[in-house]
């Protein structure tokens, strides 16, 4: 089991965090490092795409909330890519899709950011 | 009453195994796939709590056990573990980070038990109920 982080500048200011594979315990502080290192390098304008992630856990949420947390600090946004079922559904039990903007593909999340 | 027991060694690279074996055994008892996974999400987050509040154990036993309208599920812990009612509780939408695990396994499993003895480990037993 593994996580794959591919990152790369969409437009100014504004990346893409494109993970694949499962996120739990084991595999999040990775891509806790990957979106700790666009921060403090000045990028507060995040898309991550969770379009190729199998599973997530609270241990994976939690990265993603404390990303979200050191983004706003700097007036900065965190947008999710994520159309699967059971991925959706861990947002709506914790009720974490009020918190993250959520949508259907890069375009339209990268379009809400900007 | 079948029952599969695992033992696993109390560290974050081993809770994948727990979870799919877990998974292998709810697909034998013909479980849905969405079910499946709420289990698995479930089992996972009872390892990760030993991991990160089990301070001294050594390892994680896990218990399945088949019963007449489901399974059930054991996790045990040797180490001193904190009560998950002591983990504090969570509000939809909540930003914080902490409790979102025994969150999730509250609301994906039909029942949830601890049993916490200082010093001697902390039990989890968790329900799921075949859907009819």
């Amino acid at each position: 089991m593994d996580i794959k982080v591919n990152v790369r500048e969409a437009q100014a200011d504004c990346y893409v965090v494109e993970l694949s594979g499962e996120i739990d315990v084991y595999t999040s502080p990775k891509v806790k490092d990957a979106i700790g290192d666009l921060i403090d390098r000045g990028v507060y304008n995040l898309v991550i795409d969770l379009e190729k992630v199998r599973y997530i856990d609270s241990t994976g949420l939690g990265v993603l909330i404390g990303g979200l947390k050191r983004v706003r600090e700097h007036g900065g946004s965190v947008n999710l890519v994520c159309t699967n079922p059971q991925i959706r559904k861990i947002f709506d039990i914790t009720g974490l899709v009020k918190i993250f903007g959520i949508f259907e593909n890069e375009d339209s999340a990268m379009k809400a950011l900007v | 009453m079948d029952t599969v027991d695992l033992r696993i060694p109390c560290k974050a690279e081993w809770v994948a195994l727990a979870r799919l074996s877990v998974a292998a055994v709810a697909s034998r008892l013909h479980f849905s796939i969405d079910e499946i996974e709420d289990i698995k999400l479930a089992v996972a987050e009872a390892c990760t709590n030993c991991i990160q509040h089990a301070d001294g154990s050594q390892h994680i036993d896990i218990k399945c056990e088949s019963i007449e309208d489901g399974l059930r599920i054991s996790v045990r812990d040797q180490g001193r573990g904190t009560h998950p009612d002591h983990i504090r509780s969570r509000e939809l939408g909540d930003e914080r980070v902490g409790g979102l695990g025994v969150f999730l396994i509250r609301s994906l499993m039909d029942h949830v038990d601890y049993d916490v003895h200082p010093d001697q480990g902390t039990l989890l037993v968790m329900t799921k109920h075949l859907s009819a």
